[in-house]
């Protein structure tokens, strides 16, 4: 007869780089329930984001993910100039999308290295991470720091990238592509080891994931075409953009869309620097934001969506965040019931977890 | 692991990838690199600008005893003060604060 037992999975697991914590339910080797617990990085930023100024927040939201700063403070400024009636310059709108792939890239790949972590394939960790180095030197080149960009700003950017300097970065851009095409990608595509850990292991049906509200590359990972890019927002209509979608559904699929994502946002990036028009980058904003509005973007993980509510004054009324993690932990429910124990760190990495961004 | 096999070889045979830290001096920071920020205490008018609108509040600005106080540890490096002062009296260093066992302060004074 099997002998239930209660195994706790985390708050501190040596695959899991942010702290949440599951208890795992089993019958000899077989996760029968699963009951995700979160809390243990609250920061209070919603509040925080209160009693700053509309303009300090920016940097306020920045930090809220290390990976996709740019995309909070994006999300931020989109919903903050809704507000306030602003018309962004078409050229910050380019330069916003360059930084927001940029920023894709970096934590794709950065996620991928902890995969192949997860997975105990030490070397492909060690090779994703040293083309990640090429992300780190290009966002420190453009926007003078290699994690938190601090380029967005209500009105536009604050950073122009020259003809020289996109010349440069479009020179990297191809030789870290390179460097994926002959080193990462034939592995992840081919390699009998990672398949066998991946394919077929937590598996998330297209009608579970609609049901649960998966986000972002968990959903397209099971087949549902679901990105906040075809929304029109930066400059992705002019650039033109299709969301990458895989069918299996299972933590392989979630692994293939993060891996085309790469080159997709490599792509959009080159197309976006070459085709960037003239003309200023930062318009001029007077006045307070009044009225509530809902922004919503892509980050890596998935939707982002930011309610903001202005009152007129210099400090927001309340300000909301749903991070894409927040929606896709209740998938968790579905794929890790039936897997053996030994798969839970990849069923779950799979999700991309980023719990500071989750708990705010 | 036999896809990985092409790459590992050549690895066995180019150099490494990372520098010896404390040991070797890292590779230069790129023009613009947002580091730690310092005053031209000649130009600055004491307005305040800066001090207002520092989102870590790292900035401190009194007209009466015509001194400026600047906690690097607060600082998070976003350049705000920088594009606001009128007087271009702010620049930014291309290295950010070096580790301390205590937050200190920098004080600067203008002079009349």
């Amino acid at each position: 007869m099997a002998v239930r037992t209660v195994i706790p999975f985390g708050p501190q697991h040596p695959v899991l780089p942010e702290p949440v914590h599951l208890k795992l339910e089993l019958e000899d080797e077989r996760v029968v329930g699963v009951t995700p617990v979160i809390g243990y990085v609250h920061r209070g930023i919603e509040k925080a984001a209160e009693l700053n100024s509309f303009r300090q927040n920016v940097f306020l939201c920045e930090r809220i993910c290390g990976i996709c700063s740019i995309t909070h403070a994006l999300t931020y400024c989109q919903g903050v100039e809704a507000l306030m009636g602003v018309k962004v310059p078409p050229r910050a709108r380019f330069l916003r999308l360059f930084w927001s792939e940029l920023s894709r890239v970096h934590s794709h790949l950065l996620w991928l290295g902890l995969l192949a972590d997860a997975l105990g394939f030490e070397s492909l960790f060690m090779q994703i991470w040293r083309a990640r180095e090429t992300v780190l030197d290009l966002l420190e080149m453009t926007a003078g720091h290699r994690v938190i960009t601090s380029t967005c700003l209500v009105g536009g950017v604050r950073r122009d990238i020259d003809k020289e300097m996109a010349k440069e970065v479009d020179k990297r851009l191809v030789a870290l592509k390179e460097v994926l095409d002959s080193t990462a990608a034939p592995t992840l595509l081919h390699d009998p080891t990672i398949k066998r850990r991946a394919v077929g292991k937590g598996m998330l049906s297209k009608e579970q994931a609609e049901l649960l509200g998966a986000v972002g590359p968990t959903a397209r990972g099971s087949g549902v075409a679901i990105d906040m890019r075809q929304t029109d927002y930066a400059a992705y209509k002019e650039v033109g953009f299709e969301p990458i979608v895989e069918i299996a559904g299972d933590s392989y699929a979630r692994t293939i869309v993060r891996a085309r994502e790469v080159y997709q946002s490599i792509e959009l990036m080159r197309k976006a620097l070459a085709m960037m028009p003239g003309g200023e980058i930062l318009v001029r904003v007077d006045g307070y934001p009044e009225g509530e509005t809902i922004s919503r973007t892509e980050q890596p993980r998935g939707e982002l969506i930011y309610y903001i509510k202005g009152n007129g004054t210099n400090h927001l009324e309340r300000l909301k965040i749903r991070t894409p993690t927040f929606a896709n932990i209740p998938t968790l429910l579905v794929m890790l019931p039936g897997c053996e124990m030994a798969d839970v760190p990849v069923i779950t990495l799979s999700i991309d977890p980023c719990i500071a961004c989750t708990e705010r | 692991m036999a896809w990985m096999f092409p790459t590992i070889i050549k690895n066995l045979f180019s150099r490494p990838a990372t520098r010896r830290y404390p040991f070797k001096d890292v590779r230069e920071p790129f023009l613009g690199y947002r580091g730690k920020i310092f005053w031209d205490a000649s130009k600055c008018d004491l307005c305040g600008d800066c001090a207002r609108v520092c989102p870590a509040e790292a900035i401190e600005v009194s007209p009466e005893d015509r001194q400026i106080k600047y906690y690097p540890f607060k600082c998070i490096y976003c350049g705000t003060c920088m594009q606001t002062c009128l007087p271009m009296a702010i620049s930014q260093d291309k290295y950010y604060t070096k580790p301390a066992a205590a937050k200190g302060v920098e004080t600067i004074s203008v002079p009349v």
